[in-house]
């Protein structure tokens, strides 16, 4: 009973403070802040780092990275993981340019064939895990390894390119960054991620992810249909590859057979970093995109600071080591 | 009697939540020492505090005349006080000796000695009369005989003090009377037991002097054999909590048959079961632990399936192959394991209430939760339920409350079949009542309940029907004017002829 009066009162003096807190998480405000503190810090150091030609390497490196985040927050809300995002999304996108330059087929049509084979290997963890209940990291091992065989095989392990800026075929570029410069991938990335908040958010796909993250079977004893939520989650992560297929084309343009191994890595250290629990039930896609900008920043500044790149994985290791302890550490003293 | 503990003016708080004030307890040597109260009365935290799990804010513990403060379990252990704990905490795929002496293993240079720690094992067994073979897999004993290799744990560390929390929930009523020729023995090595259970008779039948608690405090330490039961409860909820058995049935005997089960099998867990369940119905079951009762109800819901067997549903025959089935049918499960199999405690309660249909709550393809929380509203007024809003997370929530979200859920679903698996199982005497008077209004709306309890005061206070199984089989179908809790026993216990 006290107890009770106690909450009441703490909501009717609730303060701007605790409205942003409770809107955007308390962890993704600590995380934005560590975020500028970063690129701060790089800014301080490196005066080549304040030129806006890092700021497009930082916007385009956040693009891929971003969409496996996004697509991934899904999977590891329902307290699952998929491995297979970097790897679908490569073999995706040398696929797709084998359609373009064996085939010989319009660009339109390998982009539709990127997003139909993602969101297809996506269907097939999907079903694995929801359907046939094999262990996710299990399913997704399989499949990461599928399709990284998959893309060599289907290019006969042969590099493809896709049109450059500016030639005949060169427009699909200009989603991500128009000839003028403008970064309009960050307006397609803002948008993709509001649309994800309002399905995970919003509607009953969303809302029984969560459930399943929580409790799967007091779910199921409810009456809702756990495998096709489930599955959904890992369509999603397979969709999101995708298009992060696409924007590693459009920003990078040369596929390499038999890569892609690692990016699930960067996705998913973002969707940790950003305070999504691997325990599932407990998730945002704020805190996605908020360490998705952590992990490019940290990519694309340190070079800036003359550290090599393998540098950046020792670093980010710290990172998500950091995120997951403060998580831990919330969620204990908040038990207690 | 010597007493060997003393706790006085024990003071506790969470943050800024007081939740034990100026306790005090004491414990004699050979005595067994009850000690009861309503959930969240302070009981666990005044133990927890005893054996080390918790600190305490103020307050002296005087053990065996020497002020002592624990920092840790470990130390309490070495010092003798030790808790057998309601949850088992028992590796399932270590063997029984290896389970009662890990952290302390017999070596033979770097390598363990099983061999030893097994002869150790036996040797402790036979003192304490207990038949379990030290070399099989704890995954593969009973719960009973689990919660014997806790206890033999616990004495193996020359236990002087030895805390039972609620060790009989899971037991069957053999077991219980083991566990009791157990504690009996540990009584005659002058050892000094506290004993925290809810069950009435069990106290009576095991204790020396009782304890209450109510909200954080002491409310008193009784003589077991001048107290009645009534006046225990009294004690608990501060006022007298009626149990009068139901005389005679209030189902008319034209009702319609609302569920009828034909020859279900499922392995040797149901056998041949048979039975009806009519309009406005209270029909309880009642048995032993894993007398199938449990699996029954799961296999009508759709969470296992059967061998074989028919289920009709208002005279249809209806396939149930999952929840989602079952739900169509208007039919509502409540599980025995609340936080496991029955709600979502990450999740507010306004999200439970709603979770098996979101369709009636959106617009397009977009959740509504202005209207959810609307309609949620309505049935937290309804079934009076504690809580500060809707959006409040269900983990919040007391036993009793949480329950009352699950007959929500239900409720929003129109189910007119609603199974109850020990629905009130980890819900303090007050919230009990309030649940009993909830699933009389039900079938006084029409809905028809079949009550699965291992209480038989709960089975004598709500059935309008009695069905006993035992072992799988439908060993009584009794009339609640007919039944007692002897023959109710009886029946329960009655075991398929061999040969």
């Amino acid at each position: 009973m006290a107890q009770t009066i106690k909450k009441a009162k703490i909501k009717s003096t609730e303060s701007t403070y605790t409205k942003i807190t409770n809107a955007i998480g308390l962890q993704q405000i600590v995380i934005l802040i560590v975020l500028i503190l970063i690129y701060a810090l790089f800014a301080a150091a490196s005066p080549a780092f304040r030129s806006g030609n890092t700021m497009t390497s930082i916007m385009d490196a956040s693009y891929y990275v971003g969409f496996l985040g996004l697509g991934v927050t899904f999977v590891i809300i329902t307290g699952g993981i998929d491995l297979s995002i970097g790897t679908s999304m490569m073999c995706a996108a040398i696929t797709g340019g084998v359609v373009y330059n064996e085939l010989h087929a319009p660009v339109w049509v390998a982009l539709v064939v990127i997003m139909v084979m993602a969101t297809g290997v996506g269907l097939i963890n999907g079903i694995l895990v929801a359907k046939f209940k094999l262990p996710p990291f299990i399913a997704t091992l399989g499949t990461m390894m599928i399709t990284r065989g998959l893309g060599s095989i289907i290019s006969n392990v042969k590099t493809e390119t896709f049109p450059l800026r500016g030639s005949a075929n060169g427009w699909y570029k200009s989603i991500f960054r128009t000839d003028g410069n403008f970064p309009t991938g960050v307006i397609l990335l803002v948008v993709m991620a509001i649309l994800a908040s309002v399905v995970l958010n919003h509607t009953k796909v969303g809302r029984y992810i969560f459930a399943i993250g929580s409790n799967r079977e007091a779910t199921r004893l409810s009456g809702v249909n756990v495998v096709t939520s489930e599955a959904m989650a890992y369509v999603i992560a397979g969709f999101f590859a995708g298009l992060a297929a696409i924007a590693y084309a459009a920003t990078y343009t040369t596929i390499m057979p038999g890569t892609g191994a690692g990016f699930e890595m960067d996705g998913i250290a973002a969707v940790v970093v950003g305070g999504t629990s691997l325990a599932g039930g407990v998730g945002s896609i704020v805190g996605t995109f908020i360490g998705v900008f952590i992990m490019t920043v940290l990519k694309v500044g340190l070079p800036y600071l003359d550290l090599q790149p393998h540098y950046q994985i020792f670093i980010t290791g710290f990172v998500v080591l950091l995120a997951v302890y403060v998580d831990i550490y919330r969620n204990r003293k908040a038990n207690k | 009697m010597e007493s060997i503990l003393e706790m006085n003016g024990i003071d506790k708080s969470f943050g800024p939540v007081k939740v034990l004030s100026n306790v005090s307890f004491d414990l004699r040597r050979g005595e067994v020492h009850a000690l009861m109260g309503e959930n969240g009365a302070g009981k666990s935290t005044l133990m927890k505090i005893l054996t080390g799990i918790f600190s305490k804010d103020a307050g002296k513990i005087i053990y065996e005349g020497n002020e002592v403060e624990y920092t840790n379990p470990k130390d309490a252990m070495d010092a003798g006080i030790v808790i057998v704990h309601q949850e088992l905490n028992m590796i399932n795929h270590l063997t029984v000796a290896q389970n009662v002496f890990i952290g302390r293993e017999s070596m033979n240079g770097i390598l363990t000695d099983d061999h030893d720690l097994n002869h150790k094992a036996q040797e402790l067994f036979d003192r304490l009369n207990m038949d379990i073979n030290p070399k099989v897999k704890v995954g593969s004993l009973t719960v009973g005989k689990m919660q014997m290799v806790e206890i033999a744990k616990a004495i193996s560390m020359n236990a002087k003090i030895v805390v039972f929390d609620e060790p009989s929930a899971a037991l069957t009523e053999t077991e219980i009377q083991e566990l009791f020729k157990i504690i009996r023995d540990l009584k005659q090595q002058n050892i000094g037991i506290v004993y925290i259970s809810h069950r009435m008779d069990e106290i009576k039948q095991i204790t020396d002097r009782v304890t209450v608690m109510r909200d954080g405090a002491t409310v008193g330490t009784i003589d077991t054999v001048d107290t009645t039961k009534a006046k225990i409860i009294k004690m608990m909820v501060g006022r007298e909590v009626s149990e009068t058995p139901k005389t005679e049935s209030t189902v008319p005997t034209d009702a319609e048959t609302v569920l009828q089960v034909v020859n279900m099998n499922a392995g040797k867990r149901v056998i041949d079961l048979s039975f009806e369940l009519k309009k406005g119905e209270i029909l309880g079951f009642s048995g032993l632990m894993g007398a199938g009762r449990t699996e029954m109800a799961r296999i009508i819901f759709g969470a296992d399936t059967a061998d074989s067997g028919e289920i009709y549903v208002h005279g249809q025959q209806v396939h149930i192959r999952k929840p989602v089935d079952a739900v169509k049918h208007g039919i509502g499960y409540l599980s025995e394991d609340r936080k496991q199999f029955g709600v979502i405690v990450g999740m507010s309660v306004a999200d439970n209430v709603v979770l098996t249909d979101l369709n009636r709550y959106t617009n397009g393809p977009l959740i509504n939760d202005h209207k959810i929380n609307a309609a949620v509203e309505q049935h937290v007024k309804e079934l009076r339920i504690k809580t500060p809003s809707v959006k409040q997370l269900l983990g919040n929530l007391s036993g009793g409350n949480q329950q009352k979200v699950v007959i929500a859920k239900w409720l929003e679903q129109a189910s007119d079949i609603l199974i109850f698996d020990e629905p009130t199982r980890g819900i303090d005497v007050g919230a009990k009542s309030e649940i009993y008077d909830l699933m009389n209004n039900l079938v006084d709306m029409g809905k028809s309940i079949i009550m699965i309890s291992s209480e038989m005061t709960e089975i004598l206070r709500m059935s309008d029907r009695i069905i006993v199984m035992s072992e799988g089989r439908k060993t009584a179908e009794l009339d609640i004017a007919d039944a007692s809790q002897e023959n109710i026993m009886t029946y329960a216990t009655m075991r398929e002829e061999i040969g």
